[in-house]
């Protein structure tokens, strides 16, 4: 069994974005690239009441190792940020798919692009 | 350099523990021309452990020469910078070998196994190298140089725990054991030479042993370390535990275009050594210098912000004029801020110098300068 949730669109950045509930979509990273990335120390996040643009950097991520760009995986206006995550950016290697969500965006257009989980996966054994 | 016949040429080596680090979750990265344990898990609790309790290495990657005959010591006092004629059989000597140009072609440690027996450890990028430069500079002196670079795993357990661990697997005299000295002994049931160094800023031991033996080894030290709360551990660890303590690594710190007075290392240029050595010329101009016109110097520097310093990115005086180059960087587990090593204008070297800044991406991210280390060990 896959372990990217199946309710999860997917950004070939490694980003997921969740349905939409009332046209706001939730954002991180996928368990795979926080893997990659190690341990996170760092995360920069966009301002809440910003727009992102689908495939663009909005922030960075950074680990023992190296420092990631972020890129938004859809376009629109950030709604809220993760504070926690800000925090105690552990969150994002602990608990990619729930806790260590990065931020909410109220979606101006439709997504492009993004792969299904089972897609995802295929993408990821490359 | 030779490949074993299983692996394809070109091809990243393997080290006798491979399969181990496999079963064991390892995230693999290659480092120069190795495949290499670089985390197991987090690579903060690894760190961690070796500052609280204890850390399990594979080094195999380093590179060991020996270097044998009559003139042993006379060779490696002409070959290399340091006196290593002098240093008395058991003990171990940090050390450079620097090209007729002063410039450093790698960091070393000496170990005098017998009055007619040295080992060199260098390091697996500059390995070659080494050799080749020994192998060279022995001609006209009666001594033999020797690849053995497949003679041997090495094993390094680090941390206030690990002169326990190895006690319980041993009867060699630990305690009799200095830092920086070696003795051959058996661990586990494996002959081993048993070296109290290491590249941590702890007490630890590193273990000399052949391929062949190196699993049962890691898996003995695996066990007795159980309950002291012993973990395997990697070389992004051990890049943090290095930097916490304020020891170069080659390339970063350390290139062929610095000299060992440069990098603040002077000490280890030997030059009332008997007889001439390779670089001395060079490094006797590059030692008057340094003392008269200071050049840039290795600070460190502590970030105020989060965001990380990394090797390359430019040190400023905040106003974006650039004052030097970060050399190395990371988020310091220890100290819970971001630190780096630098080379910095002599004039803004001074640690607490104002307005220094790193040009993180673009923005001047303050940084105070700091002395080295960042950590220091309770002794």
């Amino acid at each position: 069994m896959s372990i990217n949730p199946e309710q999860l669109r997917y950004s070939k950045e490694h980003e997921w974005v969740s349905a939409p509930a009332d046209g706001v979509a939730t954002v991180g990273i996928t368990s795979h690239a926080a893997d990659a990335l190690g341990d996170v120390v760092f995360v920069q996040l966009p301002e809440a009441g910003s727009t992102v643009t689908a495939g663009e950097t909005c922030g960075e991520l950074e680990s023992t190792k190296s420092v990631s760009d972020l890129y938004s995986p859809v376009t629109g206006e950030v709604t809220e940020v993760n504070q926690d995550v800000v925090d105690d950016p552990s969150l994002v290697n602990s608990a990619p798919f729930a806790g260590g969500w990065l931020f909410k965006v109220r979606e101006s257009e439709e997504a492009a692009d993004l792969l299904t989980s089972a897609e995802y996966d295929a993408f990821v054994a490359g | 350099m030779s490949e074993s016949p299983s692996q394809p040429a070109g091809a990243p080596r393997r080290t006798a523990l491979d399969a181990l680090h496999r079963a064991l979750g390892a995230t693999m990265t290659d480092f120069a021309g190795w495949d290499m344990p670089l985390r197991y898990a987090s690579e903060r609790e690894e760190h961690q452990a070796v500052r609280t309790r204890a850390g399990l290495f594979d080094l195999s990657h380093m590179g060991e020469i020996a270097v044998t005959g009559p003139q042993a010591g006379e060779l490696l006092d002409f070959a290399l910078v340091g006196h290593l004629s002098a240093l008395a059989v058991g003990r171990a000597r940090y050390t450079m070998i620097c090209a007729a140009d002063g410039g450093i072609l790698d960091d070393l440690i000496v170990y005098r196994l017998g009055e007619q027996e040295f080992m060199i450890v260098a390091n697996a990028s500059n390995a070659q190298i080494v050799l080749d430069a020994v192998t060279e500079r022995a001609a006209g002196f009666d001594a033999a140089v020797r690849d053995d670079r497949d003679a041997y795993a090495l094993l390094a357990v680090q941390g206030p725990e690990s002169p326990g661990i190895l006690k319980s697997l041993t009867d060699a005299d630990l305690d009799g054991l200095k830092y920086y000295a070696g003795l051959p002994g058996t661990v586990a049931g494996v002959p081993a030479l048993i070296a109290r160094t290491g590249y941590t800023g702890e007490d630890g031991f590193e273990l000399f042993v052949a391929p062949a033996d190196a699993e049962a080894l890691w898996q003995a030290l695996t066990e007795a370390g159980r309950a002291a709360g012993l973990v395997p551990c990697g070389l992004s660890c051990r890049d943090t535990l290095r930097l916490e303590a304020g020891m170069p690594l080659y390339g970063h710190e350390l290139t062929t275009a610095l000299t060992p007075f440069d990098a603040g290392l002077g000490r280890v240029v030997k030059f009332d050594k008997p007889g001439d050595f390779v670089g001395r010329q060079a490094l006797t101009v590059a030692a008057e210098k340094a003392a008269a016109t200071p050049p840039r110097k290795l600070v460190g520097l502590v970030a105020q912000g989060r965001r990380v310093p990394r090797a390359g990115y430019p040190v400023t005086d905040g106003s974006g004029a650039v004052i030097g180059e970060v050399t190395s960087g990371a988020p310091s587990p220890t100290l819970g801020v971001p630190v780096a090593m630098a080379y910095v204008d002599a004039a803004h070297a001074a640690p607490g110098t104002a307005g220094v800044a790193v040009d993180i991406r673009g923005a001047q991210e303050p940084h105070e300068v700091v002395a080295l280390p960042f950590y220091k060990r309770e002794r």
